[in-house]
């Protein structure tokens, strides 16, 4: 029972990346009607912003040493962070809690990403086939990595969570189970909390504010609106730039759980597509449930005892795209598609 | 013969594109490409593609997992080779039989759906075969190393060859990896045995996508793309004609598989992954997807990239460089590096998106352009009516 | 930095039209003694390591390696590890007389990209050598590549057991060690620090490597008493492990043990410590986590949670015999950071490609194969080595390591606990972890 619940957590945690991400996916898509596949890159641009942050606030001053050499016989280099030198313990403070300062970083920053994206590229691919938008945005894609790889490296580069969000919590005395039953990583259930948040939020966004009106009318029927002299397209830029931040949001927060590396993007691409597509297309209420259905579903999987089911089979290795397979074919468009989206 | 199945204009295409696979090892040489690996791979993927393009180009179904069906000939064909024979023969055609008939159950399958629901649903077949190939099926697909040829395979029509050797593949004694150096002009031309079977089954399989798009059945399925519920109205079942190029398609890749098992005798996993799915997407729609020669020249340009911008290194760019003063040349290999070598990524990553902004419909519609405004011009020269004649590059089929 | 730069843009002037110089490509042709057999001027080497992928940084340490390898070879620089090399063959004048160039490539850490990439070494810039890579499955497969082509491969970072077990070839050479060693190594210290009744649970990348280490540290572990109470395997492309990790919080195990490598290992280890295992108490003892086999550029990528892990390593920048210090020095001054255990090896291998070259006076690699072969050596690093004609494996000490509680650098991350001796890992060549190939006969290509 215990170890169910624990997988419960596990797969409502995978979910919310899941589900984050294809919520930026289906915003791009459902407004836009893009096929966006730069979309992971804006994810681990999220990611890198926090690495970003992290550094310039841990700049350090490097001074050499008079006595002291390394190995290879150069002066030892002392390195002081000015963080800590102008602001003594509150300086570490700021060092520590970076991952939030960078979140005011990268709301601007991937707003700006965003609109320029949308303005400087995809702006031109309205009226292009879903192939052409599919080749113009993996190329972008590829680019975006590829400089982040000249800047960053390849190697993952570890953005530690706050000192006191760092370990773990008994979940299970708090629910009322024996103590010790239930042990789940702080800084995870942060990360769950979080992303309903983000979610709830864009939600209400779409379903309370005039903006959100004007843009849900307009994913239903784009000329009309436009023909009522309502400037949709500058909403849909703007709205271009609300899924970039959601998308980056998601990756600045999932780097203590991730290490950032500059192929991140990538390896989420195809699952958060497979997310979307299970969910329908252009339904943000089906992506987001597909993302927590997945989740939970692939952290069943890797149980022992699931396994067992199965024969000993690996059914973690195929278990997403087996569960795509399986809801495509009874549900032709996923579970809240509509009719005539992308069908052709 | 050629005369009776192709008109005048086709029968010009299909003779220039063979005269120039077969000089490629002249033609390639000068720019660095011209040596029997390379060369193969050119052939294999043009294949692929035009392959992928019979049902990508003619249907517009997008498929996200053709690379399955190369993974499968290629393991189909080392295994003949560990089980049978060396001789590439039986192993090619059961490649392209066991991928058929793959093809045949996945495409049953996904094409019960379109459109985006379709990509996915071949994308996680696909995606399930490779990571199965890489862990779970082990034995038979030997995982992250890929499969090989050992010395104590059965081979039961050839077993006995030398103690503590490995044979090569061959056809009937010629081995794929022989080649002949023939000194031309200072370089060295590599005439390779592999090429050349390579070669040639490029061009047959040229001939028949030809064939293919000009037949009724090109035609039906050119109908399903643009417009299949009209299709239906009219009381046509679209299926059998999409699941048939579906499995057509899926054949050329299995052959594709089982040729580079055959001119390089090991299968790995990788092979299967969507990045490989995907790469054959790109090259189709760089090249031009619905055109003929798009696909090759996609396939070509691709292969070019990973295989010679990958392995130009700063040690190489500089000696580009050494006419120049040291400072200049500094410059200019701080400015190069980042585009080749290891950054070879991102001059892949730039083309693409130079090529689809600039040349909607791939390269094949940025040649027609190209050669047009030349035509145009030179009539303009020739001061004749502008746009009195309307000159089409082989290869156009809109 | 600046007078380098100068030296090697004329040392690269000097050497005339390096492209055009390369020795023509001879493969499969039946003119020659042996494959790419070079002219009088000059030796093309083939270094073909990953510079796309989750390991293009490993493999750019060892490119770093190799130029300064090839340097020293040609008589640059401080000679680096020549001088304290205990075969005098080499002399700074190249190999046998000829200068060394080399080309590069990138594997992508693909089995299928790494080939074509070591054909086009060998066919279009006629490599006479091919060396490097970060993966077993790479590994193998460019081995029995360069064995049907006639050329010598020598190894880079592969760690499996198959690499010289059952996919060994007469033509392949490894000099770093295996998973067997890891285990053999670890699992006393192991015991000596942790106690003989623990009982673990392993985390496994689900691909060949993984099962190897699986297999060996289990082996070697049981031996010392321990039990193992589960062995679970993971997917390879897995980024979470948090549904892996969380059923060991239920088991009664009080070790965990990571067969993980590169990027799996930094997120497995990651979210193992966020679970609060290390501060996790079972069966009265304090929980431990282990990582067989340790990578220091991956280790960064784990911050702050390897301190206190043991693993084992190859190599470490570390030691302080005067060939390892020399290697660092010499490096460092180079490239302004210490080497990592991949660029040693690399380094190591080709000079012991160069050396073997010169004592057998002939580039045939069926000469260069008896070369190797048994051949004992000294002042690389590691001790004295073994380099077994047998199985064309290296045997020497190996390093049991631990993550570093207050790293004074961002490269002083592990510190060396342990030297286990050669004799410790030795072990016959038709052990059961390694039976089932055979090397064949060496193939010169002609």
């Amino acid at each position: 029972m215990d170890a169910i619940l624990l997988q419960i957590l596990n797969g409502l945690d995978k979910g919310s990346a899941y589900a984050l991400i294809a919520l930026g996916l289906t915003l791009i898509f459902g407004t836009l009607g893009v096929v966006n596949f730069a979309h992971g890159a804006l994810f681990m641009i999220g990611a890198f912003c926090t690495v970003v942050v992290n550094g310039l606030l841990s700049l350090e001053r490097v001074t050499l040493s008079e006595t002291e050499t390394n190995p290879w016989g150069e002066p030892l280099e002392i390195r002081v962070q000015y963080a800590e030198l102008w602001f003594g313990d509150f300086g570490q403070l700021m060092v520590d809690y970076s991952v939030f300062w960078s979140l005011l970083f990268v709301i601007p920053a991937m707003l700006l990403i965003g609109i320029a994206m949308e303005r400087g590229l995809i702006k031109h691919f309205y009226k292009r086939p879903h192939a052409d938008q599919i080749l113009v945005t993996f190329g972008l894609a590829i680019v975006l990595q590829e400089i982040i790889k000249q800047i960053f490296g390849a190697n993952p580069i570890p953005q530690p969570a706050p000192d006191a969000l760092r370990g773990a919590v008994d979940v299970g005395a708090a629910l009322g189970l024996s103590p010790g039953s239930i042990i789940y990583p702080i800084w995870r259930l942060v990360y769950f909390l979080f992303a309903a948040l983000i979610i709830g939020g864009v939600f209400a966004f779409l379903r309370f504010t005039t903006f959100g009106m004007v843009v849900r009318a307009g994913m239903a029927d784009r000329e009309t609106v436009g023909l009522l002299g309502i400037d949709i397209d500058k909403r849909f830029t703007a709205m271009f730039g609300i899924a970039a931040v959601v998308t980056g949001l998601a990756g600045a927060m999932y780097t203590p759980i991730l290490s950032p590396n500059y192929h991140m993007g990538m390896d989420f691409l195809v699952l958060c597509f497979v997310v979307v597509v299970v969910g329908g297309m252009g339904s943000l209420p089906g992506a987001v449930a597909a993302g927590f259905l997945l989740g939970v579903l692939q952290s069943f999987a890797s149980m022992t005892q699931v396994k067992a089911l199965f024969f000993g089979f690996s059914i973690d290795q195929v278990i997403i795209y087996l569960v795509a397979v399986i809801i495509l074919l009874t549900r032709p468009r996923g579970l809240m598609g509509r009719k005539g989206v992308m069908e052709t | 013969m050629l005369a009776k199945l192709l008109n005048n204009k086709d029968t010009m295409l299909v003779i220039v594109f063979s005269l120039v696979v077969l000089a490629a090892p002249l033609l390639l040489a000068p720019l660095g490409a011209g040596y029997p690996d390379l060369m193969q791979r050119f052939a294999i993927f043009g294949i692929f593609a035009i392959g992928f393009n019979i049902l990508f180009g003619l249907t517009g179904y997008l498929s996200f997992g053709h690379a399955a069906f190369l993974g499968v000939g290629s393991y189909s064909a080392v295994w003949m080779f560990k089980l049978l024979s060396v001789n590439i023969v039986p192993a090619i055609l059961l490649s392209v039989l066991i991928s058929g008939l793959f093809a045949l159950v996945i495409g049953y399958v996904s094409l019960k759906r379109s459109g985006i629901y379709f990509s996915i649903l071949t994308l996680a077949f696909a995606q399930m075969s490779f990571n199965l190939a890489y862990s779970v099926l082990t034995p038979i697909t030997n995982g992250e190393t890929g499969l090989q040829l050992a010395l104590d395979d059965p081979r039961v029509l050839d077993g006995a060859s030398t103690e503590g050797v490995l044979p090569s593949p061959q056809l009937f004694g010629l081995e794929m990896n022989d080649t002949a150096q023939v000194p031309f002009l200072g370089m060295e031309l590599q005439f390779n045995v592999g090429f050349y079977i390579c070669a040639l089954i490029l061009i047959a399989a040229f001939f028949i996508s030809l064939r293919i798009f000009r037949s009724s059945f090109g035609m039906m399925l050119r109908a399903v793309k643009s417009n299949q519920t009209r299709l239906n109205y009219t009381g046509i079942n679209t299926k059998p004609y999409t699941l048939a190029a579906f499995v057509i398609s899926g054949m050329y890749a299995g052959l594709a598989g089982g040729l580079m098992a055959s001119m390089d005798p090991l299968a790995g996993a990788e092979r299967m992954q969507w990045t490989a799915s995907g790469e054959v997407v790109l090259m189709t729609i760089m090249g031009g997807a619905g055109s003929l020669l798009g696909p090759v020249l996609g396939a070509a340009i691709i292969k070019y990239f990973e295989n010679i911008f990958s392995r130009i290194n700063d040690n190489v760019i500089e000696a580009w460089f050494t006419f120049l003063p040291d400072w200049l040349g500094d410059i200019l290999v701080t400015l190069i590096s980042p585009f080749v070598g290891k950054g070879w990524h991102l001059s892949l990553g730039l083309i693409f998106m130079l090529v689809v902004i600039f040349l909607p419909g791939g390269l094949v519609e940025g040649a027609q352009r190209v050669s047009r405004w030349t035509v145009r011009s030179v009539k303009r020269l020739q001061h004749s009516e502008p746009g009195s004649s309307k000159s089409l590059e082989p290869g156009e089929t809109h | 930095m600046a007078d380098f730069k100068t030296n090697r843009r004329s040392f690269i002037k000097g050497s005339g039209a390096v492209g055009a110089g390369l020795a023509a490509p001879t493969i499969f042709t039946k003119a020659h003694a042996f494959t790419n057999e070079p002219g009088p001027g000059s030796v093309v080497l083939g270094f073909n390591v990953p510079q796309s992928g989750p390991y293009a940084d490993e493999g750019a340490d060892e490119l770093r390696a190799y130029e300064l390898a090839v340097k020293h070879l040609n008589g640059g620089g401080d000679g680096g590890m020549l001088n304290t090399f205990s075969s005098k063959a080499l002399d700074g004048t190249g190999i046998l007389g000829r200068k060394v160039d080399y080309v590069t490539g990138d594997t992508q850490t693909k089995s299928d990209a790494a080939r074509a990439s070591a054909r086009a070494m060998i066919e279009k810039d006629g490599a006479i050598m091919i060396t490097g890579g970060s993966s077993s499955g790479v590994a193998i497969a460019v081995q029995s590549l360069c064995q049907d082509a006639g050329v010598i491969f020598m190894a880079g970072l592969t760690h499996s057991n198959d690499t010289t077990g059952k996919d060994k070839k007469a033509n392949g050479f490894r000099h770093f060690f295996n998973a067997y060693m890891s285990g053999a190594a670890l699992a006393p210290v192991l015991a000596e620090r942790y106690g003989t009744d623990r009982k673990a649970y392993h985390l496994t990348a689900d691909y060949t490597w993984g099962w190897t280490q699986e297999e060996s540290i289990m082996a070697a572990t049981e031996e010392k008493g321990w039990e193992t109470v589960n062995a679970v395997r993971t997917p390879l492309a897995e980024t979470d492990f948090s549904s892996y990790i969380a059923p060991v919080l239920n088991s009664d195990a009080d070790v965990l043990v990571l067969n993980h490598y590169g990027a799996n290992m930094v997120n497995s280890l990651t979210n193992a410590v966020q679970f609060g295992l290390r501060e996790k108490m079972v069966n009265g003892k304090n929980f431990e986590i282990v990582v067989p086999l340790y990578s220091r550029l991956m280790a960064r990528g784990a911050g702050q949670n390897v301190k206190g892990i043991f693993g084992s390593t190859n190599w470490h920048w570390s030691l302080q015999d005067q060939a390892s210090q020399t290697f660092v020095s010499s490096f460092g001054r180079e490239y302004g950071q210490p080497p990592s255990q991949a660029a040693h090896t690399c380094y190591v291998q080709t000079l012991l490609y160069a050396d073997a070259v010169q004592r057998a006076g002939s580039f045939n690699p069926c000469a260069v194969a008896e070369a190797l072969e048994d051949f004992e050596f000294d002042g690389l690093g590691n001790g004295k080595t073994l380099y077994r004609g047998a199985d064309h494996q290296c045997f020497k000490d190996v390093l049991v390591v631990r993550g570093k509680e207050n790293p004074e650098s961002e490269f002083d991350l592990l510190e060396v606990v342990q030297v286990t001796p050669m004799e410790q890992v030795m072990y016959e060549p038709d052990h059961p972890m390694f039976a089932g190939g055979s090397l064949g006969q060496c193939n010169p290509g002609a």
